[in-house]
């Protein structure tokens, strides 16, 4: 059996997926100044609002559209809470990742009187591309997949774009790199902070949609697992270099990938499951090494004199 | 064009106990360069914050042509016409010249900003007011003289007809100081005001046209440049005559107590200093000249032993000190004001006593090296020794309590010069000693360092200002990319000489190199 064929790049994608959400969040925070680690709890609130959404109203788009709006509404505790009232996002972020993982665990009991995961029978996921079917390369690899994955790539690159053509974009790195400078020149830094947060809940929103509805069908506690911290800190080693932040993420995608197909040769599920995380760390590393030296190489004394 | 441009009428302005601004009027007239003097916590700042919107004050009225207006914040007063440079840069290290400039303000074509018009938007600036500046350049990347060019275009792309320049000197060289002067020349002409907030006066003398001095939040002094002199701008800032003190010249030097030979560092891959030679004997005063940032703090830090050498020795009167610790460094004889007085030079939360204890509280009266409450300091003798050294040092504050970052400049560098001199070590380090120093403290500073010297000890002195080092050095080295370019003894050191090497011109200096 292969290991390397369209289908292992198409599983690479669907893991990866999630934590691109979760990473273009956590970049457009870190972009306006903000360090939100509160990903890891967003993406489970997320997770969980996809399923139940998708239960009662028996529509995977409006499980889509319950997780996107009721995680940008619960990430207004970190928005409002950090830029507005000048609290401590580290401590803001701590507190709703705690409450997300209990209030998740809570709920379920609660709402589907169950324990562990739900799964109920025809619980709708989100919907694949399968017009694709019979196109080389880009069939085998996106129709079998939910339509956020290809979105996901789709809005990295207009959020790169808008963040480099418009005057918002350019206003919001400016709120980032010097709030001072940026205030005295008429910008509400707050207010820039407050709405990236929002923002940033949105698309955590739709990375717990996609690891509900998209790569399985189903909600279990605590199935986030670490990957808003994948996503945290790929977005602290690549630091502004943009361009690296999928690749950072697909790097957790083929980890991860990886560790099913070896589970599926038999390799012990110990090891298969802690593949990703140890891989995603030395890819991470030697990532920030990469980028580092080229910074460096940026700055060279003479440069910096003239 | 006789009316004012702006006018400020009986500004008051009260930090709890501290009246900052007591009933300040200020006339600025349309088309003229007006200097605003004054020693550090005269209200020059205050002041300045108030008619920029930064500050609001207690009372008093702000008259911008002809109108009342009342600032709630910069964005009111950058509509009402003026526009600021602060003395730290306000600007996006990241981004192009272009879009520092434009930010806030963006010109753009369908949603997107029209990368193209601010660049003439830029270059048209530029060239009207003669701005050498590249608008693609990237801002981090720009010396400090092409940074203040950036915040001068920031200002009038946003149409201040108001500059006010917050001490705009202090980070340029003497070649970049002539052509800023150039440029608020010609902006003058062009009817633009300029408010040069300084407290050197050679600059007020050379650029000014009116001068305004400000002494404890009141106006001291009023003049027309032309019909003024600086020791009556000197007597109007500090309300006496300063002495400026006399550099009694060399006397005899003894050993050695620094050798450093070929020291190279290196940091992050790129080389800060290039195979320095240099010795320090006792009785000797030797300056290190340069603009921020050519090496000269990388060659401290290197000496100190809080950056390591890639190359060279450093040697400590008779020990080789290059790979020891910092304590067993200062043990073998060296002490350090540091350029960075609150990040290295203090611990700002700290009181007075603690700070002056530090490095002293193993030794006696304040700790017990031996016998019985080994390891405990004596409280009372720090505080005793502090009192001492507080009057001594002439620290005005409210007492031994108070921490070190409440005080201003000038007091909480006479506690870190107090500290220092005290560990009577055979080589001192004086990085900056005098920067955002007034001068009533300059001339204590420079009295102090010239009796450490007597008393037979060496220093190493690194400054940016020229004057600082011809008034104390024996002999001045010049650093410029991390090399020494080149050396100058005292008979032959001058302004110009020292000023054109600083700068990079070495066959200028060519002639005077003598190591």
């Amino acid at each position: 059996m292969s290991i390397f064929e369209w289908s292992f790049v198409a599983a690479v994608l669907t893991s990866a997926t999630p934590i691109l959400f979760a990473a273009l969040a956590g970049a457009l925070c870190a972009q306006a100044g903000v360090f939100n680690i509160a990903l890891e709890g967003q993406m489970l609130w997320g997770a969980f609002a996809a399923v139940a959404g998708s239960y009662y109203t028996g529509n995977a788009w409006a499980g889509v559209l319950v997780a996107v709006l009721s995680t940008a509404i619960y990430s207004v505790i970190l928005a409002v809470g950090a830029a507005r009232w000048k609290a401590d996002p580290i401590i803001i972020a701590i507190g709703t990742n705690l409450l997300s993982l209990g209030l998740t665990g809570f709920l379920l009991r609660v709402l589907f009187d169950t324990s562990g995961s739900f799964a109920p029978q025809g619980l709708n996921g989100i919907g694949t591309m399968p017009f694709l079917k019979g196109i080389p390369v880009i069939g085998d690899v996106f129709a079998g997949q939910s339509v956020l994955v290809p979105l996901a790539f789709v809005l990295i690159v207009a959020a790169g774009l808008w963040l480099r053509l418009t005057p918002g974009g350019l206003r919001l790195r400016g709120v980032g790199e010097h709030p001072d400078a940026a205030a005295t020149l008429g910008i509400g830094v707050a207010r820039y902070q407050t709405w990236v947060t929002i923002l940033g809940g949105g698309l955590c929103g739709l990375a717990g949609a996609q690891l509900s509805l998209g790569n399985v069908t189903l909600f279990t506690e605590n199935m986030t697992a670490g990957r808003g911290w994948i996503a945290v800190a790929a977005v602290i080693l690549v630091a502004n270099k943009a361009f690296w932040l999928p690749v950072a993420c697909l790097g957790f995608g083929a980890a991860e990938a990886l560790g099913f197909r070896l589970q599926g040769i038999g390799a012990p599920q110990q090891l298969t499951d802690a593949a990703p995380y140890a891989i995603t760390l030395v890819v991470l590393v030697i990532m920030r090494v990469v980028v580092t030296r080229r910074r460096t190489h940026a700055l060279t004394p003479k440069e910096t004199l003239v | 064009m006789s009316t004012a441009a702006v006018e400020l009428r009986a500004i008051s302005k009260r930090f709890d106990a501290v009246v900052a601004n007591d009933g300040i009027d200020l006339v600025l007239a349309r088309g003229t360069v007006h200097a605003v003097m004054g020693e550090n916590g005269a209200g020059k700042s205050t002041l300045m914050s108030i008619l920029f919107g930064l500050v609001r004050p207690d009372s008093g009225e702000i008259v911008v042509d002809g109108e009342t207006r009342s600032f709630q914040s910069p964005l009111d007063a950058i509509a009402a016409g003026l526009g600021m440079v602060h003395q730290h840069f306000r600007l996006f290290d990241s981004m192009t010249v272009a879009e520092n400039v434009v930010f806030g303000a963006e010109p753009t074509r369908g949603g997107r900003i029209d990368r193209a018009a601010a660049a003439e938007r830029v270059r048209s600036l530029a060239d009207r007011y003669g701005l050498d500046t590249d608008p693609q350049a990237r801002v981090g990347d720009l010396s400090a003289g092409a940074r203040q060019r950036v915040e001068i275009l920031k200002a009038l792309h946003r149409d201040a007809r108001i500059l006010i320049l917050d001490e705009p000197t202090a980070v340029l060289t003497p070649s970049e100081v002539t052509s800023l002067f150039t440029v608020i020349r010609r902006a003058a002409e062009d009817g633009t005001t300029v408010v040069l907030v300084t407290h050197k006066i050679q600059e007020v003398l050379d650029v000014s046209t009116e001068v305004t001095v400000l002494r404890d939040g009141r106006v001291s002094g009023r003049f027309v440049t032309a019909d003024t002199t600086s020791a009556e701008l000197v007597r109007a800032m500090t309300g006496r005559e300063v002495e400026i003190v006399a550099n009694p010249g060399t006397g005899t030097l003894g050993d050695a107590v620094l050798e450093v030979e070929g020291v190279s560092v290196t940091d992050a891959r790129v080389e800060r200093v290039s195979n320095v030679s240099l010795s320090v004997r006792r009785g000797e005063i030797v300056g290190i000249a340069g603009v921020s940032g050519n090496g000269q703090h990388d060659l401290v830090a290197a000496i100190l032993g809080t950056a390591p050498v890639s190359a060279g020795r450093i040697r400590l009167g008779d020990h080789d000190v290059t790979g020891a610790t910092v304590a067993a460094r200062r043990a073998a004889g060296l002490a350090v004001i540091p350029e960075d007085r609150r990040g290295e030079g203090s611990a700002v939360t700290m009181s007075i006593t603690e700070n002056l204890s530090l490095g002293h509280h193993r030794q006696p009266p304040i700790g017990r090296p031996k016998g019985f409450g080994r390891g405990w300091m004596s409280l009372v003798a720090a505080r005793t020794r502090a009192s001492e050294q507080i009057s001594s040092y002439d620290i005005r504050t409210s007492g031994e309590k108070q921490p070190v970052g409440s005080l201003s400049g000038g007091n909480a560098q006479k506690v870190v010069i107090a500290r220092e001199l005290s560990f009577d070590a055979p080589l001192l380090i004086a990085e900056q000693p005098t920067q955002g120093v007034d001068v009533g403290a300059i001339e204590a500073i420079h009295g102090r360092l010239l009796d450490y010297r007597a008393s037979g000890r060496g220093i190493l002195l690194v400054s940016h200002e020229i004057s600082e080092l011809l008034a104390l050095a024996d002999r001045v080295l010049v650093m410029f990319a991390g090399e020494i370019v080149a050396e100058f003894d005292r008979s032959q050191a001058s302004a110009e000489r020292i000023g054109a090497a600083m700068a990079g011109a070495a066959a200028a200096a060519g002639e005077e190199w003598t190591a």
